[in-house]
């Protein structure tokens, strides 16, 4: 998990985040502004070719990816 | 009635807290025509002002050129003041067809179709050529009216850094997958003036059998030597697949725009392409004036000539007086103040000196980056920007920015 965690956050530092904004676990990525809702879209696809998963689109709500502590949850549903 | 007091508060509320968040669009009155020297009421009731305009879309100086408006007056003789009909009923004239055919020339696509509006254009054609199996993938700056057709289209839609290009490439590798991927990207990006890629574009969709969208609506008509757009100065004329631009800026400034390209592409926009289904076609007058003004353009380059040196001779006059502009070479010149309520103050003062620009601050731009978003025509002449140069400087100095650095103008004034 805290691997996870780490990969999840590397992740959205580089796609995301342009200036010194820091992302810690719990910092809230869409209602925050960091990620727009267009751009969760390859968040998501990120995670499924990662972890080889597939997450339902009805599951990958702006709340669902709101921080890198929910988006592991999540991802951890559907990891084998 | 519907309307209650209780409905028209809450809108008030929210007008009111629009100005109370300095966010409220107030509009200049211009009594004349179109052009480098205005007349302006403002504040509404206010005397005449004579003004000179520096944030027009009026790059090539033709929204009030005689021979344009001549041309109008003819259309409107010859073709009458409107169709009252969609094009595929009974509103296409054969000057809507010449004009499809003379678009298609100037900027070296395969066809043309003309829409109401440019963000008509925008609006209706990811819908009408791309499915749920595709996947959009836009330049993170690209012009609100690409990201309003990119809500209405149910193909993917993911975003790359802005001209950054190897996350483009990221990008596209990611959706390897995708039955069709689409980059899109503005031509010139109409807030900063700087110019995409598209020469490395056009490399990576080739790369990776993507298709290329260019929106050209700040560029047509005097990007590139003889002003055919974006991708003759990328040296990439024929590779773009479709290309979306305006007549309201270049291009006479009326109104109207079009989707030209690849010619199975435009025809699937005739078919299915809503706001060009559901709406009115480009009156007559106006077809007859953009006709004319692409014959005044394919017969010499003068007035693209004419931007060209106008835009160095700003650009470097602003740099010497030691203002922070956008790099770039474009007709759009950002003045760059950081503060929004400075870039508010300096545009009112500019106004008091007689020159017309309009300062912009978030979220029309990113926090942080306020600016005065100059925009320079070819229907000025050198008096017209030596007197702008001079309110600038004089402007600039009244708030000590001269010289400055971005850390120094910040930390006077904040974000």
């Amino acid at each position: 998990m805290e691997d996870m965690k780490e990969i999840v956050r590397t992740y959205v530092v580089k796609e995301y985040v342009e200036d010194d904004t820091e992302i810690g676990f719990d910092t809230p990525l869409i209602s925050g502004g960091i990620v727009d809702s267009f751009s969760m879209v390859s968040l998501k696809r990120f995670l499924e070719n990662k972890y080889n998963i597939s997450i339902p689109d009805d599951k990958a709500t702006p709340e669902a990816f709101d921080s890198v502590n929910k988006i592991c949850v999540l991802v951890n549903e559907y990891v084998k | 009635m519907a309307y209650t007091d209780k409905t028209r508060g809450m809108y008030s509320e929210i007008l009111t807290g629009l100005k109370d968040a300095g966010l409220f669009k107030v509009e200049r009155y211009i009594h004349s025509a179109q052009a480098a020297d205005i007349e302006v009421e403002f504040p509404e009731g206010a005397s005449l002002k004579k003004v000179i305009n520096i944030c027009a879309n009026n790059y090539l100086g033709l929204s009030s050129h005689p021979e344009v408006v001549k041309a109008a007056h003819a259309g409107l003789d010859s073709h009458g003041y409107g169709m009252s009909s969609v094009r595929f009923i009974c509103g296409t004239q054969d000057i809507h067809k010449k004009l499809e055919k003379m678009v298609t020339e100037f900027l070296g696509t395969e066809d043309t179709i003309l829409f109401p509006s440019c963000m008509d254009a925008n609006a209706g054609v990811f819908e009408a050529v791309l499915t749920k199996d595709d996947v959009m993938i836009s330049d993170r700056l690209v012009h609100a009216s690409i990201i309003d057709g990119i809500r209405l289209c149910s193909a993917m839609h993911d975003t790359f850094k802005h001209s950054d290009m190897e996350h483009l490439e990221e990008k596209l590798q990611l959706h390897s997958d995708k039955r069709l991927k689409m980059v899109i990207t503005d031509g010139v990006f109409s807030m900063d003036g700087d110019t995409a890629k598209l020469d490395k574009m056009a490399e990576l969709c080739e790369k990776y059998d993507a298709l290329l969208f260019v929106d050209e609506s700040h560029s047509s008509g005097f990007i590139g030597k003889t002003g055919r757009g974006t991708h003759e100065k990328c040296g990439v004329m024929h590779k773009m697949d479709i290309i979306t631009t305006t007549f309201g800026k270049g291009l006479g400034g009326a109104s109207g725009g079009c989707v030209s390209g690849r010619k199975e592409l435009v025809e699937m926009c005739r078919q299915k392409a809503r706001p060009y289904l559901f709406s009115n076609t480009i009156a007559p007058p106006v077809v007859a004036g953009v006709i004319k003004v692409l014959e005044i353009l394919s017969a010499s380059t003068d007035r693209r000539d004419k931007l060209e040196k106008n835009t160095e001779f700003w650009r470097k006059g602003l740099i010497d007086a030691g203002i922070i502009i956008k790099d770039g070479d474009t007709p759009i010149v950002p003045v760059m103040l950081f503060n929004a309520k400075l870039s508010q103050d300096f545009s009112r003062d500019l106004y008091a000196e007689g020159i017309y620009a309009i300062g912009f601050f978030f979220p029309v731009v990113p926090q942080g980056q306020a600016r005065i978003r100059t925009q320079i025509s070819a229907g000025h002449e050198i008096h017209h920007l030596e007197k702008a140069l001079d309110a600038f400087k004089k402007v600039g100095k009244k708030y000590e920015i001269l010289g400055k650095t971005k850390q120094e103008i910040i930390e006077r004034y904040g974000m």
